[in-house]
């Protein structure tokens, strides 16, 4: 039961909140206005809040400079593919640990997320080589399936914690009800479990979507998503900064724009689902 | 069509034996009560029945066919778990037609199937709701819904009325027992309540420690208990069980009586003792009654509105004839 | 709960990720390891043979080692620490009954949306930047010394950028737990009298500690390989060179396979160190 707080007591909590909250915002707030300012304004002291002469030039140069459609396109593809793949291996591989635990499933779980912590750079040499070998550097099959096995620890443990709070009579009693494996994890757990499968979807679509250690380092071109794309613009050049404003406007928007329409199951998502 | 039987079945977790080799034979149309205290193993012996386990040893017979290995899928059986295991993102109606969806019965059937069972079980108006909008007592009939459209060689219940309160569960044991009659089918049906067993079993199993302690009819068990277990477990308030020099003069080490079979008498009678606590329930009384010489209490009935009270002397007369006589192993003197 | 055909099923369903994530592991880290006993230098002849330990003695006898771990261990320790006492503070100010809730929390989410590529830029240019930057305006206009934020105070502002970054996760989970506190349990407190100081350290620090280990556990993990925020704001310089950053510049900068192989085995060696203390506080949160 919420107590009842005085309006005055409400009022300042309101304030307080509101003023943490637009400082943390601040900086991708101000990137977005830089963005529309001209380079003049955008370095102008004191500086220039809102009232400038709103403008699309640093947009446009951007996209001559870079073809952003392409790295956009390779950031869903690497992103998307990546997460549903990593869904496809992990649900079974959840599902069994989840209903039918042995004495190893703790330890199993643990190691996978173990794999999480090996140092990537201790293995980008061989893995480059691998790339090179198999002829898939810079490319985007390369590319998904790093992501995948590096998010997938991640994804086995979301939906595994998802799945214990399903209770194993249901899944036992579509077993009765001469459910065969896949019409029992299809049918029955799947859309039992569709909350926290579109969380684990989301978080790792993210997580996908800024994975910034491999993409850099595995693409040239043809391949890079937007982290390498944004990269581009660490050189002198992003002194620039109404044009670094505008690439790293058109970097984060698609993914600030999908958090902000799939709200609740990304809190949800966020706490990996560890904590209830 | 549902005979099951089990020859030497055997379940061990780990090192830990649950149920030592075992025999049982389930008629067809019989209702069969597994009953006995938590931890006795008769969910277990319901999960192997119904696939859920492996057993360790022994094979398991459904209709004369080895059923042993078979998945739970393929026994024709169905099941109505204790939490009802509903499936919550479905409908009634959905929920209803899942396993004839997964048997492919064609569409017809189903419809006229799911209205049958609905109309049988009072479900029609309810058909498209979640089981997240009914009340414990409707989901326990969408369960009983679920498994009868099957049309299984037996029903398997696992202590279906334990979540439901006390004036539902007696309604609901009604409906059960309607149902068998009405279908006629094998019915499997384990509780830790001794009432439910008695109320509702053709047959009851009574278990211990995975052992059968005891296989027979309600009043079978009431009348001839084969042991201290089963006297003490079937019969409501339990009955009385008595060493010492009462029992040696019937030639027994524990004498037993149910409080039903103990007269309250005017005058000097068999027993005396004092009154201790009594409960009025207006169609009976029940006493506990400090018998001379006998440290611990006697329950004893007696019939209506009887006016004694803590501390009055009280004379008893057993009923001779219902007195059961137990040597020193428990067993039954016939 | 099982019959053997559901756990032969289970294992067959377990096999894929078990399979793929061993392969995962294995396969590089013996390259790596095969690497590291090798002088292997692509550019300058290739693999010039058997090396002994002699990579081993040369990266962590080289003057960059220790404090490329400790920088590491700085910045990990430091965002966590920030992280974690803001997060908290964070956590309960949320919790107060506020009107527009809901956008306040969207708000101090968004940062985690934002890849690390660009936050490292935004913050290096647009705030950061001793001239130009927003800081460096502000500065001025309380008459002070612009700071040369990335070369002087370059390890602060670090782990500054990567804090914002991480604390909007910390925040939410702390929120999360500080959310499912029995309020009558501090109901209780208070009417035996417990300042709010005391109700915080009794009742609501205990509470949140699974929360906090499990802030600790994943953004160690992560924090452990953070590198896009040093690529793109000091390249390593100015002190802030990593354990990862020091092994990709001997790999690609200096192309000393070799030498970097070992260099990653030793990083390895460090993430297990890490990894079975925080493993251990997990196994035992997982029982729960």
């Amino acid at each position: 039961m919420a107590r009842a707080v005085s309006n005055n007591r409400k009022l300042l909590n309101t304030v307080i909140a509101w003023t943490i909250g637009i400082l943390i915002f601040f900086p991708i707030l101000w990137t977005i206005l830089t963005s529309f300012k001209t380079e003049a304004q955008a370095i102008a002291d004191p500086p220039v809040f809102l009232f400038f002469d709103w403008t699309l030039e640093n947009y446009e140069v951007v996209q001559e400079r870079s073809n952003y459609a392409r790295f956009l396109w390779n950031s869903i593809i690497i992103a998307g593919v990546s997460t549903i793949l990593g869904l496809i291996i992990a649900i079974p591989a959840a599902w069994s640990m989840a209903f039918v635990p042995s004495k190893r499933t703790k330890d199993i779980l643990l190691w996978m997320l173990s794999t999480k912590m090996l140092p990537a750079v201790g293995v980008l040499y061989p893995i480059y080589l691998i790339f090179i070998e198999l002829g898939i550097l810079d490319t985007r099959i390369g590319l998904i399936v790093v992501v995948m096995l590096i998010n997938l620890p991640i994804i086995v443990w979301m939906l595994y914690t998802y799945f214990k709070e399903i209770p194993g009579e249901i899944l036992e009693a579509s077993r009765m009800d001469g459910a065969s494996l896949k019409d029992e994890i299809l049918y029955v757990l799947a859309p039992m479990a569709v909350p926290g499968i579109a969380s684990t979807l989301l978080l790792n679509f993210i997580l996908a979507w800024n994975e910034a250690f491999w993409t850099l380092n595995l693409t040239a071109a043809k391949a890079a998503p937007l982290t390498a794309f944004i990269a581009s613009y660490s050189s002198p050049e992003g002194l620039f900064f109404a044009k670094l404003s505008a690439a790293s406007t058109m970097a984060i928007a698609p993914i600030l724009i999908l958090g902000w329409f799939s709200q609740k199951q990304l809190v949800r998502g966020l706490t990996f689902g560890a904590v209830k | 069509m549902g005979r099951i039987t089990l020859k030497q079945v055997t379940k061990s977790f780990g090192d830990v034996e649950v149920i030592p080799p075992l025999d049982l034979e389930i008629n067809d149309g019989e209702f069969v009560v597994f009953v006995g205290p938590s931890g006795c193993g008769k969910s277990t012996l319901l999960r192997l029945i119904a696939g859920l386990e492996d057993t360790s040893g022994g094979t398991i017979e459904i209709d004369g066919k080895d059923a042993t290995g078979l998945p739970p899928a393929k026994r024709s059986l169905a099941m109505v778990f204790q939490s009802y295991a509903l499936y919550p993102h479905m409908t009634v109606r959905k929920n209803i037609a899942f396993p004839m969806r997964m048997a492919g019965v064609d569409k017809a059937e189903q419809k006229r199937r799911i209205e049958n069972a609905a109309s049988v079980l009072n479900l029609t108006d309810y058909l498209d709701r979640r089981p997240g909008q009914l009340s414990g007592g409707q989901r326990q009939r969408v369960a009983i819904g679920r498994a009868i459209v099957r049309e299984p060689a037996a029903f398997l219940f696992d202590e279906p009325l334990s979540n439901l309160d006390a004036a539902l569960r007696v309604g609901m044991r009604m409906e059960i027992s309607e149902l068998h009659t009405r279908l006629k089918t094998t019915m499997v049906y384990v509780t830790h309540d001794q009432v439910e067993a008695m109320t509702m079993a053709d047959k009851i199993v009574v278990l211990r420690a995975g052992h059968i302690e005891q296989v027979g009819s309600p009043l079978d068990l009431y009348r001839e208990p084969r042991n201290l277990f089963v006297a003490g477990f079937i019969g409501s308030p339990k009955m009385n069980l008595l060493q010492g020099s009462e029992a040696e003069k019937r030639g027994a080490v524990t004498m037993g009586i149910r409080p039903e079979h103990i007269t309250v008498s005017a005058t000097e009678a068999a027993w005396r003792g004092t009154v201790g606590v009594s409960e009025h329930l207006g169609s009976d009384t029940f006493f506990l009654v400090n018998l001379e010489g006998y440290p611990d209490p006697i329950t004893v009935r007696a019939d209506g509105e009887v006016s004694l009270h803590p501390g009055d002397t009280i004379h008893l007369i057993p009923d001779e004839s219902r007195i059961h006589r137990f040597d020193a192993q428990g067993l039954r003197i016939p | 709960m099982a019959t053997q055909q559901s756990r032969s099923a289970a294992r067959m369903m377990l096999a894929p990720a078990v399979v793929l994530l061993l392969a995962w592991m294995l396969v590089p880290l013996i390259m790596t390891l095969w690497f590291s006993f090798r002088k292997f230098l692509p550019l300058r002849g290739g693999d010039l043979g058997f090396a002994g330990f002699d990579n081993y003695t040369r990266f962590i006898s080289s003057s960059a080692f220790w404090p490329s771990v400790q920088t590491t261990l700085i910045i990990v320790g430091g965002v966590l620490l920030i992280t974690i006492v803001l997060g908290v503070i964070l956590a309960l100010l949320l919790d107060q009954p506020m009107w527009g809730q809901g956008v306040v929390r969207i708000l101090v989410i968004a940062p985690f949306f934002v890849m690390p590529t660009v936050s490292a830029l935004v913050w290096k240019n647009m705030f950061m930047d001793p001239v130009n930057g927003l800081f460096a305006h502000l500065w001025k206009f309380f008459g002070a010394e612009p700071i040369q934020w990335l070369s002087q105070e370059s390890l602060t502002s670090i782990v500054m950028i990567v804090s914002w970054q991480w604390l909007p996760f910390a925040t939410l989970i702390l929120l999360t737990a500080v959310q499912s506190l029995d309020s009558e349990q501090l109901e209780a407190a208070e009417m035996d009298g417990a300042p709010y100081l005391k109700r915080f350290w009794y009742i609501v620090l205990p509470h949140l500690s699974r929360a906090i280990t499990i802030v600790l556990l994943i953004q160690t993990i992560f924090l452990l390989s953070i590198f896009a925020e040093i690529f793109v704001t000091t390249g390593g310089a100015f002190g802030t060179k990593t354990l990862t950053y020091l092994i990709f510049q001997r790999v690609l900068e200096s192309q000393n396979v070799g030498l970097g192989s070992a260099g990653g085995v030793y990083a390895i060696i460090l993430a297990n160190i890490v990894a079975i203390f925080l493993m251990r506080i997990v196994g035992k949160n997982l029982d729960t």
